[in-house]
């Protein structure tokens, strides 16, 4: 089923959570909502399960207004960030709660839902637990408990809140993997939560990069990674040095240094205050100019531990910049704090936001 | 949180002479003024013999102070418990204009003196009252009668379930309902299958608290019954004639069945307390980790 939202609006109070949200999830994605906490991403999740309604603006499900239909009747699984799992029954129960409360015309014999119950725990690899309570069981285990819960009662749309963010790191990159191959299996229209770049560019079909209530960019990973389309999308997926200078007639003036826009990637059009984007990796370190545009800089400290050379530098118009370099060109380059070089973009890589 | 090691001697604390002194003054208070009393009511009861007991507690006018005790017990416990719950729920699920005020007029009859709340309804209900006067044109009788009673009653045991549900429910939090909704369950089965046995303990508790103080109250109940043998007598009201007539014996032995009353609540108390006091501990753990977390 596809998800569509238009002009999604929600205050508290005078708190602006979600403004002008739009945005079509297509049948069968994996989409990410990406971002800071605080961003409104488990309020639109809510607005989209019905356990928040919106000030303004329209939810469709299958291209039907959705927008005052009750959650009982949207059919959406929604796994809660700390999952909610009934204290008080057992796995078994727990996962059997949806086909358990459904009317009696349409709620299978006991027999049936214990083998649709044991059938899904099998999937969610943990038959053998069914007898337990959740307080016995480790935050993986309760994961999948939600999860096969909410699956149980074979929900059309799958929203999952923050859905590793209370494990440990080893258990998050499994039960990541375990899912992305569990959607490929089947395939559901999902929408999930994070904070973690890492975890949404990974597992997503597409991200939705949030921030302030307003959703910043729309795109594939390989997208919103390569293509950011403002500065918080670029500074948000990976490190970046963001430098603030002005654009005029064409060049970007960083300090009285200015750099060619015409390679420039994002709209930078007119005159104005702008922002460079330059991530670590893409500025290369040479020790004179050699007439292509680069800004002079001090090397202030120097971490050769890690893949890369991580080194912090200052430039002359005082702000503070990071670059990676390779450990051989480190070598070839043969610097050390005090040294002044000169940072010279790589071509392709230059991002100027207007602001 | 430090696990605490009793042998250790920490620097705050007493000497084991000063301790053991306080111990025996505590212990020594609680047998003169509990268990004391507690075995002379059994012993006064019991004084002329078993036979005697049991005539004086099955004779007719006691009989029917039992029943009007256990009647009105059976009224105001469900009534005040299903108030407690609704009470409890809103107040710890919803923000609403008056919340603040509900909660401190939920204790007011913990606050104001059985006597004087016993007094209100008389002022309020009585027969020369126009309520009164217009309830007693049409034959309800409600102050000198059984319906006062059970009204003064509910009055005063009311904030029993709501006090004991309101921070169970508040810290138990409501995901597990939105949990059971969004897997298609009504709001009714959300509150059977999910809201009832989350608070079933402190629910359980609010109830024998409430029962023990239905059947034993006095005051207000004393105040709007009239004292009319046989008809508007309640257990402690029916004690109290007793020992007034210098019927020590049959006062004692209707007292020694409040006085069991009483050691059973003691009783279930000290399990269901047991019970709630994790819960909530717990429900308020997990509060922490999630606010940590989030
Ligand atoms: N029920 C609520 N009442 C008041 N403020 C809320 C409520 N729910 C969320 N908010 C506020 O809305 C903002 C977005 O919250 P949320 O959607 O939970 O963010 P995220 O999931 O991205 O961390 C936060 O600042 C939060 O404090
Ligand atoms: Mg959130």
């Amino acid at each position: 089923m596809s998800i569509e939202l238009r002009n999604i609006r929600k205050t508290f109070g005078d708190f602006v959570a979600l403004d002008n949200i739009n945005l079509r999830v297509a049948t069968g994605e994996l989409l990410a909502l990406l971002g800071l906490s605080g961003s409104g991403k488990t309020t639109l999740l809510r607005i989209i399960a019905g356990l928040e309604t919106p000030d303004a603006g329209e939810v469709l499900f299958h291209g039907a207004d959705a927008t005052t239909r009750s959650v009982r009747d949207r059919n959406v699984g929604f796994v809660f960030q700390h999952y909610a799992l009934f204290k008080h029954m057992t796995v078994f129960d727990n996962v059997a709660f949806g086909l358990r409360v459904k009317p009696r015309v349409e709620r299978p014999v006991e027999a049936e839902i214990a083998r649709r119950v044991h059938k899904l725990l099998t999937l969610v690899q943990l038959d053998f637990l069914a007898d337990r309570y959740p307080s016995q069981l480790s935050g993986g285990q309760r994961q999948r408990v939600a999860l096969a819960r909410t699956l149980a009662v074979e929900p059309k749309v799958l929203l999952l809140d923050e859905p590793f963010g209370a494990l440990d790191a080893k258990v998050r990159q499994e039960l990541r993997r375990w899912l992305k191959r569990l959607h490929e299996e089947i395939k559901i229209t999902s929408v999930f939560v994070t904070h973690d770049q890492e975890e949404a560019l990974e597992l997503a079909n597409r991200v939705v990069v949030m921030n302030n209530g307003r959703i910043e960019q729309i795109g594939t990973p390989e997208e919103v990674y390569h293509r950011p389309a403002t500065a918080f999308v670029h500074n948000f997926l990976g490190n970046v040095n963001l430098f603030h200078g002005r654009i005029e007639n064409g060049k970007v003036y960083l300090g009285d240094t200015a750099v060619d826009v015409d390679r420039a990637h994002a709209s930078a059009s007119g005159n104005g205050k702008a922002v460079l984007a330059l991530r670590p990796h893409l500025i290369e370190i040479i020790t004179r100019p050699n007439g292509k545009p680069s800004f002079p800089a001090t090397v202030i400290s120097v971490n050769p531990a890690g893949p890369q050379v991580k080194v912090e530098l200052v430039a002359e118009w005082g702000d503070a910049v990071q670059v990676d370099v390779g450990h051989e060109r480190f070598d070839e380059l043969a610097i050390a704090p005090g040294a002044r070089v000169f940072l010279r973009p790589k071509e392709e890589k230059l991002f100027v936001y207007q602001i | 949180m430090a696990a605490r090691r009793p042998d250790v001697p920490r620097a705050t604390a007493d000497p084991p002479a000063v301790r053991r002194a306080l111990i025996a003054i505590a212990l020594t208070f609680l047998a003169l003024f509990l268990f004391i009393p507690l075995i002379a009511v059994f012993a006064e009861a019991l004084g002329k013999g078993v036979g005697q007991y049991f005539a004086a507690i099955t004779s007719s006018e006691s009989l029917a102070a039992i029943r009007l005790t256990l009647m009105t017990a059976a009224i105001a416990v469900p009534l005040n418990v299903s108030f407690g719950l609704t009470a409890a729920w809103a107040i710890a699920r919803f923000e609403f204009p008056g919340k603040q005020l509900l909660i401190t007029v939920i204790d007011l009859p913990f606050s104001v003196s059985p006597v004087i709340a016993g007094m209100l309804f008389v002022l309020l209900l009585g027969i020369r009252t126009p309520i009164g006067g217009w309830l007693d044109d049409h034959n309800v009788r409600i102050i000198f009668a059984e319906p006062g009673i059970v009204l003064a009653t509910i009055f005063v045991t009311f904030p029993f379930a709501a006090r004991e549900l309101i921070p169970i429910m508040q810290s138990v939090g409501s995901e597990e309902e939105q949990a059971a909704i969004v897997l298609g369950a009504s709001g009714w089965q959300s509150f059977l299958r999910v809201t009832i046995p989350n608070v079933k303990w402190g629910l359980l508790y609010g109830m024998v608290l409430c029962n023990s103080r239905a059947m034993g109250e006095f005051g207000a109940v004393s105040v709007v019954s009239g004292h009319i043998r046989g008809h508007t007598n309640t257990m402690p009201l029916y004690v109290e004639i007793l020992y007034n007539d210098y019927q020590f014996a049959a006062a004692f032995a209707v007292s020694s069945l409040l006085t069991m009353l009483a050691v059973a609540t003691l009783v279930a108390k000290y399990f269901l307390e047991r019970r709630v006091a994790p819960q909530v501990r717990l429900a308020a753990e997990n509060q922490d980790v999630m606010e940590a977390a989030a």
